[in-house]
């Protein structure tokens, strides 16, 4: 039932939303169907809670403790991106950047966004989770081009075709899963891409094609979490899309796909009994992270720049699910959460930060501390969050990523602190003249909404001080069904 | 190939042909042809699928061959005419590589296709396991039209191939994914037109032209226009 609700919702409302057009109270509609569905997901975790594991619709969908928390995580951060939406997106509209119709197709399309990500969440079957993860990619193309400049054009055409393209790899990842597990699984093929099913029997599927499969799942949902050497469409679709937008593709999209990769890697690695998935994913994930260090340097664009950050971040969180095992585990899933809340709160910063100074130039962005405190600070302990600093959440995870890393593959341990140390220097210089830089700007038409700001770093904070013991048992079941290492 | 049942020559003939159509397609600059070429390919992937249906008496891959037929030979090249027409894009510019260098480096791809399914098509007890080694050629081969091409159109149509091949691989390793897999994609693939052909509007709205050379500014270092809001 709440799950019927958690799906339905989004589904619903944005047929609702696509339907009744450009009403003036359509993003108050947008927020209370980001509500219901937030709620659904309470609904569900607090059942999941109490029953454990559950499997809905002819075990098509199912819940076990490594996807309930990213479905609670999902809800609330499109239940604030959708109150953030509500002031910047009047703003855009005074500023003449996006018409009452296109508007319309925004709030229709988040929702549709929110719905795929939701089933692809949820899914048992690894072939609708191709199926959903190509519809949130389709859903999103129309949001990056919503202001129609060259750029943004340019941005979703890249987008489209280069996850188009990965995407497709994917789907013969896919298709080699299926081959494998149908000889062991029966040739009906009904059970046959159930993930509760393939794990059941992961040890007996064949090593040769399923290794194969891994390096196409890899590189086809890796585009998607922004990997290195595919990274490509990820700054482009960050920077020119709406600023809501950016949030969510950066605080829950990469998550979901980072989620794609983690479930393909459980099964092929129980069969093959060999290293070579965690090594790849080690590889991949340090690899993104020198790399998006390097490039934060070059960036004069602020969404640009947290943009190479969210794949720094996403490097880190592959890699420490490469490394695997329980600590590793447990602390890229609770990286994964402080990150996404992180990165959303400061893209919401950084929306009105750029609407006040009109440009998303970081050299025309000064003075926030003078024009909105609360903007200036928002934005302020978001970067010191995000770098890494204690006591916020970000270090809590990366602190246990690092001294796992020193223990289990001490080569590693070096780089990654140097790119830490490097990052921290190319954002922190560039985010301070920013805050407390000279202005001459002047106050926006509407107030913005920051409670959503706050809120994600509030939350980011109390995970660095203290997880609460039932959030540390559902992260510590995740990490042990994840196993590895 | 004496002693090979009738059925199980045309389905490779069907599967040779495919090939031909991707070598075709990479040599094709006429993009009304290239959408017919795509269309062919969907005709034969539909001849395929029914072969396979009635000579493994799978019920599911009759759905599915309808499926191909209303999407992929019918309504997509439909679509695709009809956005050429409006759109007044005919011709691509020349490649990025010639011709002749393409065809070449085509060969060496089929040549790593067949290497890399290899080692599935040694696994694989399917009647057609032959012919997966030419989905996996067809795939890489739209992937090459895709990189040497300039106009969006033609990048659409490889696109599409490529699924085009991908489809035939699953039909040849495992005789299709289960249905409603298969519908999902099939949605997909037709939201994804759909979406495109709003897109191609709006390019054309904002640059007058679907070539490609024209989305070439936000490289890393190049020169960055100033976004004003």
């Amino acid at each position: 039932m709440q799950f019927l609700l958690l799906l339905g919702t989004p589904i619903s409302g944005a047929l609702l939303l696509g339907l009744l057009g450009a009403r003036r109270w359509a993003p108050e509609l947008n927020i209370g169907v980001s509500l219901v569905t937030f709620l659904a997901a309470c609904a569900l975790t607090a059942r999941v809670a109490t029953d454990g594991s559950l499997l809905v619709a002819h075990e098509q969908f199912f819940i076990d403790p490594f996807n309930v928390f990213l479905v609670t995580l999902t809800a609330f951060v499109g239940l604030t991106t959708s109150i953030f939406s509500r002031p910047y997106m009047r703003v855009e509209m005074a500023h003449g950047r996006v018409s009452a119709r296109r508007l319309r197709l925004y709030h229709s399309m988040y929702q549709l966004f929110m719905t795929t990500m939701l089933i692809a969440l949820t899914t048992n079957n690894m072939g609708l989770l191709w199926v959903a993860m190509e519809a949130a990619t389709l859903s999103t193309v129309l949001l990056v081009t919503l202001y129609r400049t060259p750029a943004s054009l340019e941005a979703g055409w890249k987008y489209f075709i280069l996850c188009g393209v990965g995407i497709a790899q994917a789907l013969f990842g896919t298709i080699l899963l299926y081959f494998a597990a149908e000889k062991v699984l029966g040739a009906e093929g009904v059970t046959a891409l159930l993930w509760t099913h393939l794990n059941a029997v992961k040890g007996q599927l064949e090593p040769t094609v399923l290794g194969l499969a891994f390096v196409f799942l890899l590189v086809g949902y890796g585009t998607k979490v922004g990997l290195a050497p595919l990274h490509n469409w990820l700054p482009d679709a960050h920077a020119e899309g709406p600023t809501p937008i950016s949030a969510v593709l950066s605080g829950l999209l990469l998550n979901v796909a980072i989620y794609a990769v983690v479930r393909c890697k459980v099964l092929v690695e129980g069969s093959l009994h060999s290293a070579l998935p965690s090594r790849m994913l080690m590889g991949f994930g340090l690899l993104s992270v020198v790399l998006a260090v390097f490039f934060l340097w070059r960036q004069r664009d602020i969404k640009r720049l947290f943009a190479y950050s969210s794949i720094e971040h996403m490097g880190i969180i592959t890699f420490a699910f490469g490394m695997g095992g329980a600590v590793a585990n447990f602390a890229a899933l609770l990286h994964m959460t402080v990150h996404s809340l992180t990165k959303s709160a400061i893209f919401f910063a950084v929306g009105h930060a750029a609407q006040k100074a009109g440009s998303q130039l970081m050299e025309n962005i000064r003075g926030l501390i003078t024009l909105s405190p609360t903007i200036g600070w928002g934005l302020m302990m978001g970067s010191l969050a995000i770098l890494g600093m204690p006591p916020f959440g970000v270090f809590a995870s990366e602190f246990l990523i690092l001294t796992t890393a020193m223990r289990e593959q001490p080569w590693a341990a070096p780089i990654l602190l140097t790119a830490l140390g490097v990052a921290f220097a190319a954002i922190f210089g560039r985010v301070q003249p920013m805050v407390f830089g000279e202005t001459t700007a002047k106050r926006l038409p509407h107030p913005p909404a920051l409670l959503p700001v706050f809120a994600h770093l509030a939350i980011v904070l109390a995970l660095g001080i203290w997880v609460p013991p039932y959030l540390a048992d559902w992260y510590r079941a995740a990490a042990r069904l994840l196993g590895g290492g | 190939m004496a002693g090979t049942p009738w059925d199980l020559q045309l389905l490779n003939l069907c599967a040779s042909l495919l090939l031909l159509l991707s070598f075709a397609m990479l040599a094709q600059r006429r993009i009304v042809t290239l959408v017919n070429l795509l269309a062919m390919q969907g005709g034969l992937l539909f001849v395929a699928t029914v072969l396979l249906a009635w000579r493994t008496g799978e019920r599911h891959l009759y759905v599915s061959a309808f499926l191909t037929l209303a999407l992929k030979v019918v309504f997509l090249p439909w679509l695709l005419h009809r956005l050429i027409r409006r759109l007044q894009v005919y011709w691509d510019t020349e490649p990025l590589l010639n011709i002749p260098g393409t065809m070449l480096i085509g060969l060496l791809v089929v040549v790593f296709a067949f290497g890399l399914a290899q080692p599935i098509a040694a696994l694989a007890n399917t009647a057609t396991r032959n012919a997966i080694g030419i989905a996996v050629a067809v795939v890489l081969l739209s992937f090459l039209t895709m990189i040497t091409r300039r106009k969006a159109m033609s990048q659409v149509v490889g696109f599409l191939s490529m699924e085009n091949g991908l489809f035939f691989g699953a039909m040849s390793a495992t005789y299709g994914m289960p249905m409603i897999v298969e519908f999902g994609v099939a949605l997909d693939v037709l939201v994804a037109v759909l979406v495109l052909g709003i897109f191609f509007f709006q390019i054309r709205e904002q640059f007058d032209s679907l070539d490609l050379h024209h989305l070439e500014s936000l490289r890393e270092g190049g020169p960055m226009s100033d976004r004003e809001h």
